[in-house]
C-alpha cells in the first residue's frame, strides 16, 4: 500500500513523545488524577505494550495516544505535531490519518456490511467510491477474509469480526496501530492468532502500541510499560519485565 | 464526507426501520396533505365563483335607477349619452327583469323574464343557438317574441322547438325566435334558466313604463373606472341625487370576492400549518432517541475520524430525507384528495403548484430545522463517553 498520509515524511524523531502529561477528572468536588506526570517516548516500527490494572490509567494515557482525548497539562507530540493543544476537528483529522484502532468489541457498524465497515476511514478522509472499494478489498485480503466482504457483522465470528476491526485500521496506513484489549473478548485460540498477526504486522514495519490487563498478552510485546496509579512503574523489554515481577 | 454519501446514509436508515420512518413521517404525511387539499378546494371554490361572476360579464357596469315623477332616466337619452361617449362604453342595453310562471300548454315553469335591447346578446357574450334574437324592430313594434335559454327548452319542449312554437308568459302568448347556446349545464337558476324579450314589452308586461335596469358594457377591463365615474356623472346630472341610483361595477365585485377568498385561503393553510409544526417536532422527538440509541455508532464513526460536521451532515439529511419524503407522499395523498373531494363537491378543483412548492419546501425546511438540534446533539458527543456507552 502506498502512502497516502499527509505526515512530514523527513521527520526522524521519536513516534511518540509524551511529556509530564497530566490529566485531571472533576467529579463534582473531587479531583481524580488519572495520570499524574507521564513521560515516554516510542520510535518508529516498536511493539510496545501498556499493561496496568483497571484504574490504573492506562485507558486516560491510551485515549490521549489515540488523539480521543488532550491532557490537562503536558504534551504529546506525534510525529513532530503537537496533538495535545489540537480543537475537536484537528484531532478527528489526527485519527483519521495516523491512527488505526482496534477495540475489544470490535466495535463494528451492526448495520454495514464488512467492506463499508472496513473503507468507513477512507470515506471521512474523503476518497471516492471505487478507491474505497479497491483499498477496502486489498486490507481484507491482507487479513484473510476478503470472502466475507459482502457479510454484515453478525453473520461473522468474533475473529472474524476483529479481523475486520484490524483491516479498518490497516487501511489508512496509520503512523501508529492502537490496540485497546484486543483480544479481550475472543477466546484463546483466535486470541493466539491475532496476536501472532499482530507481530507479523510489526515485523513489516509497523508501530503497534497494545494497551492489556493481561500479562501473557502483555509480554508478546518487545517492550513493555506498566502503569499504576497515573505513573509509569516500569519500563523495559520482555526479559527485564519477567525478572521484575519474579523479584 | 460528500453529501450524497450523507444522503446513500439516511436512505439505508430509512429502509433499515421502516415501520419507525413511516410513523415518523405519518405526520408530515398528514400535515402536507391536509395544506394541499384545503388550498386546492378553496382555490377550486375561489375559481368557481369568478366563473359564475364572469359569466355576467366583468366589464359591465349594471346601473339600477329608482324613477321619480319628477326626475327620470329617458331609455332615449341613455342610448344617446353611451354614443357621445363611445370610446368608453362598448354599448349598452335597458334590462327589465321580472319573475313570470312561463307556460307550453300545461307543462309550467317559474322563470326570470328580461326585458332587453337589441344588443343585449352580443355585449354579454350570448350567442345563439338557434334561430334569431331580439331586433330593433321587436322593441319599436312591442313584438311578442321571446328568446329562450335551453334550461327551459328542456324543461318545457323536450329539448326541441319548432318554427312558430308559442310560450305563455303570464297569460300572454309569444312566439318563439331564438334559442340562446347553453352556457352553464342547463341547470336550473343558471343563466341557461330564463327568457328574453324586449324590453318595450317588458314594460308593459311589468306595468311599469320607466326603466330601472341598464347594463353599460366598458370598452375593456382598462376602462371600467372611467366608464363608471363618466356613469356617475351623467345619473347625478340628471337624478341630482346619489341614492336614487347606484352602480354595480362587476370588476370591483370579482376584486373583493378574490380578497375574501385568498383571506380564506390564508386562514385555513395557517390552520394546516400548525399541523406541519407538530410534525416537525414529533421528527425532532424520534431524532432525538436516534441519536441517543446510536451513541456508539456516534462513537465509532469519529473515533475513525469523523468530524463534527460529518456528523452533523448525517443526522440533518436523515432529519431532512424523512421530512421530504413524508411531504413527497402528503403531496401525492393532497393532489388524489384535492380532485376526489373536488369532484364530490362538483366544484372543479385541483391542487396548485405553488402549495405543492409550498408544501415541499415547508416539509423539507421544517426537517433541516427540527434536525438541527439533535444533530447538534450528536456533533457534539464526546467520542471516549460514546464508545463507551452500549
Amino acid at each position: 500500500m502506498k502512502n497516502r498520509n499527509r505526515v512530514e515524511d523527513t521527520y526522524s524523531g521519536p513516534l511518540i513523545q509524551l511529556i509530564d502529561i497530566h490529566k485531571v477528572y472533576y467529579m463534582g468536588t473531587s479531583e481524580i488524577y488519572a495520570n499524574n506526570g507521564i513521560d515516554l517516548s516510542i520510535n518508529e516500527g516498536e511493539f510496545v505494550a501498556i499493561i496496568g490494572k483497571s484504574g490504573s490509567g492506562k485507558s486516560t494515557i491510551m485515549n490521549i495516544i489515540g488523539a480521543l482525548d488532550v491532557p490537562t497539562s503536558g504534551q504529546y507530540i506525534l510525529k513532530g505535531k503537537d496533538v495535545s493543544k489540537m480543537n475537536d476537528n484537528e484531532l478527528a483529522t489526527i485519527r483519521n490519518q495516523m491512527i488505526g484502532f482496534i477495540f475489544q468489541q470490535y466495535n463494528l457498524l451492526p448495520k454495514e456490511r464488512l467492506i463499508n465497515n472496513v473503507s468507513l476511514p477512507l470515506l471521512y478522509s474523503g476518497i471516492g467510491s471505487a478507491e474505497r472499494h479497491e483499498r477496502a478489498m486489498a486490507a481484507l485480503e491482507k487479513v484473510g477474509i476478503a470472502d466475507k466482504y459482502r457479510n454484515f457483522p453478525n453473520q461473522m465470528s468474533g475473529g472474524q469480526q476483529q479481523r475486520g476491526a484490524v483491516a479498518r485500521a490497516l487501511i489508512t496506513n496509520p503512523s501508529l496501530i492502537l490496540a485497546d484489549e484486543p483480544t479481550g473478548a475472543l477466546d484463546s485460540r483466535t486470541s493466539e492468532e491475532l496476536l501472532t498477526f499482530l507481530k507479523q504486522l510489526n515485523e513489516e514495519g509497523n508501530t503497534i502500541v497494545l494497551i492489556t490487563h493481561d500479562r501473557s498478552v502483555a509480554e508478546r510485546a518487545n517492550r513493555i510499560v506498566s502503569i499504576q496509579d497515573g505513573k509509569i512503574t516500569f519500563d523495559g523489554n520482555v526479559e527485564e519485565y519477567r525478572r521484575q515481577v519474579a523479584g | 464526507m460528500r453529501l450524497s454519501q450523507a444522503f446513500k446514509l439516511a436512505w439505508q436508515c430509512i429502509i433499515g426501520s421502516k415501520m419507525r420512518s413511516f410513523l415518523t413521517m405519518l405526520g408530515m404525511i398528514i400535515g402536507v396533505a391536509s395544506v394541499i387539499t384545503l388550498l386546492g378546494l378553496m382555490q377550486g371554490v375561489t375559481n368557481y365563483m369568478i366563473d359564475t361572476f364572469s359569466d355576467l360579464g366583468t366589464n359591465s357596469l349594471t346601473v339600477t335607477v329608482n324613477n321619480t315623477d319628477t326626475r327620470k332616466i329617458d331609455v332615449d337619452d341613455v342610448y344617446r349619452f353611451t354614443e357621445e361617449n363611445s370610446t368608453l362604453f362598448e354599448g349598452v342595453s335597458p334590462s327589465v327583469a321580472g319573475r313570470y310562471t312561463v307556460k307550453n300548454g300545461t307543462t309550467s315553469a317559474s322563470t326570470t323574464v328580461t326585458g332587453v335591447g337589441e344588443d343585449y346578446f352580443s355585449l354579454n357574450g350570448k350567442d345563439l343557438a338557434w334561430g334569431r334574437s331580439v331586433t330593433y324592430a321587436d322593441i319599436k313594434n312591442r313584438s311578442n317574441i321571446c328568446v329562450l335559454g335551453t334550461y327551459l327548452v328542456d324543461e318545457l319542449y323536450a329539448g326541441i322547438i319548432n318554427a312558430g312554437d308559442t310560450i305563455r308568459i303570464d297569460g300572454q302568448i309569444f312566439t318563439i325566435v331564438g334559442v340562446i347556446e347553453e352556457q352553464a349545464d342547463s341547470m336550473e337558476g343558471s343563466s341557461d334558466d330564463g327568457i328574453y324579450i324586449p324590453y318595450s314589452v317588458a314594460c308593459r308586461l311589468a306595468k311599469n313604463a320607466n326603466i330601472s335596469s341598464y347594463t353599460f358594457i366598458a370598452k375593456d377591463s382598462d376602462h371600467v373606472d372611467a366608464a363608471e365615474t363618466a356613469l356617475d356623472n351623467y345619473l347625478y346630472g340628471i337624478m341630482k341625487d346619489e341614492d336614487l341610483y347606484s352602480i354595480m361595477n362587476m370588476a370591483a365585485l370579482l376584486d373583493i370576492i378574490n380578497q375574501m377568498t385568498s383571506m380564506m385561503s390564508g386562514v385555513l393553510g395557517g390552520i394546516a400549518g400548525i399541523s406541519l409544526l407538530v410534525a416537525g417536532i414529533g421528527i425532532m422527538n424520534i431524532m432525538l432517541v436516534s441519536v441517543v440509541e446510536r451513541t456508539k455508532e456516534i462513537g465509532i464513526r469519529k473515533s475513525l475520524g469523523a468530524k463534527r460536521r460529518d456528523i452533523m451532515w448525517q443526522f440533518v439529511i436523515e432529519a431532512a430525507s424523512i421530512s421530504m419524503l413524508g411531504g413527497l407522499i402528503g403531496i401525492l395523498i393532497g393532489s388524489l384528495a384535492t380532485t376526489t373531494l373536488g369532484s364530490l363537491f362538483g366544484i372543479e378543483a385541483a391542487p396548485t403548484s405553488s402549495s405543492i412548492l409550498l408544501a415541499f419546501c415547508v416539509s423539507a425546511a421544517i426537517g433541516i430545522g427540527f434536525g438541527y438540534a439533535p444533530a447538534n446533539k450528536a456533533a457534539r458527543l464526546n467520542p471516549i463517553d460514546a464508545l463507551r456507552s452500549e
